[in-house]
């Protein structure tokens, strides 16, 4: 039967253009689409504090994504964070004294590795450790900056600033 | 506590449960000898799925236009419009697109279903059926219940996302928000297993229960016109509180 | 009188002391009835006096109470499911309101029984159904949907449905209803133009003692739970019961009251009429 016929084309359809939506939502939207990368090169790079960073968070140029964030440890003997990141293969043209720092999209956003390029004519291999970082910059310890140096309490050293916060919000 | 036959509220909704959960395992039942007509579920999916996909389109882009920019209202006061793709997302694929999807598909396709079966059992139709040697349970009811469970999850992730490029119209296109934050910020926060699938396994059970009630008030409609638009109307009462009931009892336990 | 010995070696259908209530009504109070094989039986009576119960029984849709139903031999208690589907495929089942299915165009209609029980070439489903469409007069409706359809097209068409099988019986509920006399004249003639050339036993269940008498070889009155009386038209109409005079000679008042029970109509207005 002809009507027969068209429901079934009609209900293949429907299916095909669900799944496809389904499909679209649970590899573009989620963090599957972070694992959709080519071949990837590892580049290396210690933090004193990597804050909220956290598995595949992005690692980026000028905001641009160029790969992610595929490990992070901590290093036993110099109590460090070992963090690996994993670089498209595309952005092999990184010259090597550039800086990595650990950045927070927004107010509370998440957290990801910015590298700001540097001007060495030599280029990153995989591997290689980036020198120079910048490790998260904790909102507690901003606050208690801001709060120290504007407010009226005596100066006191960052270590103990999460406390200063604490202090600075009784008045 | 000895309840008189047809009175009490608590009574009556017991045995309307009772008589549900019932109807419940003779569909089961039923489902495997309905396999013979698959056929008739692949109709149902067109009717109960294809033919519900206007108003799930519209409203889920509605939504996601409103999300959009309720959302990038509220956020921008603490400085976290990044985050509008993230809320609008989980937001959507953990409760809005199952819950909003099913209660459309309640009023779209639960009530034509109750409506369809009434009206085959005022006309004589299921009763033919069952004098043709077809059982009326395996070739109607059980094709529109499997229809609802394989449809729901479809329809839900269209839902979902017309929803996502609604608010992506407003926040990115309209208001400015930049697209790598967007997307980036969506895809770090989403997961596919604890979100998408969540949602996904949430909506195939609110397709089985809406189907459920609907099929089982038409089923056992009193054979009026009366009988049927009440039936109707009932449909998508209970299947609209069941729906909301079982999401809370599903999100409380099992996720 | 004499019609229940003789053919009751004959009988496809017979039903010994069939008793039933439904929602605490007594419908049947031992009925005794017998349907000859290749006649065409008429079961008349008033209006709620069980004649589609006595239907459900016959296809065991509904199970009485005591008593037993035979159907082609097979005690109809004994069969389970599955038997007793296997003997409703060779019994055809005209309703009341046609049911036709109305999604299905009159071809698919009439088509459906097939198609659920056998897969057969379309070529061979086209060649079974069309000369079934044809028997009825509507091979030219074919593609019509029921909607399209009057209410005689529509239960011709069923008819045709209910014969696509060729089954052993046919039974017809209210075959008349609601017909305008050139329809009812098609349908009796189908009547008995199919059970003369498809051989079968035909029930027919209907209270239109003209259109009846036309066509049955055999008449059935129920009434109160019994049959009340039984035999040829003529002799029915002839016959000098109560019942047979009420029913046939279409009397208001009789076995079967005008008035539906009630109170003493003076104490109801509020005259009382005496004051003990």
């Amino acid at each position: 039967m002809t009507q027969r016929r068209s429901h079934q084309i009609g209900t293949g359809l429907f299916i095909l253009l669900g799944f496809a939506a389904l499909g679209y939502l649970a590899t573009q939207t989620t963090s599957l689409a972070n694992y959709r990368q080519g071949p990837t090169y590892a580049l290396k790079a210690r933090f004193t504090n990597v804050g909220q960073l956290k598995l595949r968070a992005p690692v980026k140029i000028a905001g641009v994504r160029i790969g992610s964030v595929s490990d992070i440890q901590l290093e036993p003997d110099r109590l460090e964070a070992l963090v690996t990141l994993a670089i498209d293969n595309r952005y092999n043209q990184l010259p090597d004294d550039s800086a990595a720092a650990v950045f927070t999209s927004g107010l509370l956003g998440d957290q990801y590795v910015a590298l700001k390029p540097g001007g060495s004519p030599d280029m990153f291999k995989n591997g290689d450790e980036i020198i120079l970082t910048q490790s998260s910059m904790q909102l507690e310890e901003l606050i208690g900056k801001y709060l120290v140096g504007s407010g009226d309490s005596p100066a006191k050293k960052p270590a103990e600033s999460e406390s200063a916060t604490q202090e600075g919000k009784t008045p | 506590m000895s309840r008189k036959p047809g009175g009490g509220f608590i009574g009556d909704g017991l045995a309307q449960i009772g008589a549900l959960g019932l109807f419940l395992l003779s569909v089961l039942a039923a489902v495997p000898r309905s396999l013979r007509y698959f056929a008739e579920t692949v109709r149902q999916i067109f009717f109960v799925g294809a033919m519900s996909l206007v108003i799930i389109m519209t409203c889920g882009l509605f939504i996601g236009l409103v999300l959009g920019l309720q959302l990038y209202e509220v956020l921008s006061r603490f400085g976290s419009t990044a985050s509008v793709g993230t809320v609008v997302a989980i937001a959507l694929y953990r409760e809005l697109g199952p819950v909003v999807t099913a209660l459309l598909f309640a009023g779209r396709a639960g009530t034509s279903i109750t409506a369809e079966i009434g009206l085959m059992r005022a006309t004589d139709q299921l009763a033919a059926m069952e004098m043709m040697a077809v059982d009326p349970m395996a070739y109607v009811v059980a094709p529109r219940f499997l229809a609802g469970v394989i449809a729901m999850p479809l329809l839900a992730s269209i839902f979902n996302a017309l929803a996502i490029f609604g608010s992506h119209l407003v926040a990115v296109t309209w208001l400015g928000l930049d697209n790598g934050t967007f997307w980036s910020n969506m895809t770090g926060a989403v997961d596919v297993w604890t979100d998408v699938m969540n949602g996904v396994w949430k909506s195939a059970v609110f397709g089985a229960v809406v189907t459920l009630v609907a099929t089982f008030q038409g089923y056992s409609t009193a054979p009026t016109s009366e009988g049927v638009a009440y039936a109707t109307t009932r449909t998508v009462v209970y299947s609209s509180i069941l729906t909301l009931a079982i999401d809370f009892l599903m999100t409380a336990f099992l996720m | 009188m004499s019609a229940v010995s003789t053919s009751s070696k004959d009988a496809l259908v017979r039903i010994r002391g069939l008793r039933t209530r439904l929602g605490g009504k007594v419908i049947f109070d031992g009925v005794d009835l017998d349907i000859p094989r290749g006649g065409i039986t008429a079961v008349m009576g008033p209006s709620g006096t069980g004649k589609t119960t006595l239907l459900r029984h016959i296809t065991g849709q509904l199970q009485p109470d005591a008593g037993e139903i035979v159907v082609d031999g097979r005690n109809l208690a004994q069969l389970d499911r599955n038997g007793l589907f296997e003997l409703r495929e060779r019994i055809g089942y005209l309703f009341q309101n046609s049911a036709l299915l109305t999604d299905f165009s009159v071809f698919e209609n009439v088509a459906f029984p097939l198609r659920q029980h056998a897969r057969l070439p379309e070529e061979l489903i086209r060649n079974i159904v069309l000369p079934k469409l044809q028997a009825v007069g509507l091979r030219g409706a074919a593609e019509l949907m029921p909607a399209e359809l009057s209410g005689g097209m529509a239960r011709r068409v069923a008819l045709a449905r209910a014969i696509v099988r060729d089954p052993m019986l046919l039974i017809y509920d209210e075959p008349f209803v609601g017909l305008d006399p050139i329809a009812l004249n098609q349908v009796l003639k189908l009547i008995r133009v199919l059970n003369q050339t498809l051989g079968l036993t035909s029930i027919v269940v209907a209270h239109e003692l003209s259109a009846v008498s036309r066509v049955a070889d055999h008449i059935y009155l129920l009434a109160a739970g019994k049959v009340a009386a039984h035999g040829g038209p003529d002799e029915l109409v002839r016959g000098d019961t109560d019942w047979t005079r009420q029913f046939f000679g279409g009397e208001a008042d009789g076995p079967v009251p005008f008035h539906y029970p009630a109170r003493d109509y003076a104490s109801d207005l509020g005259f009382a009429k005496e004051r003990a």
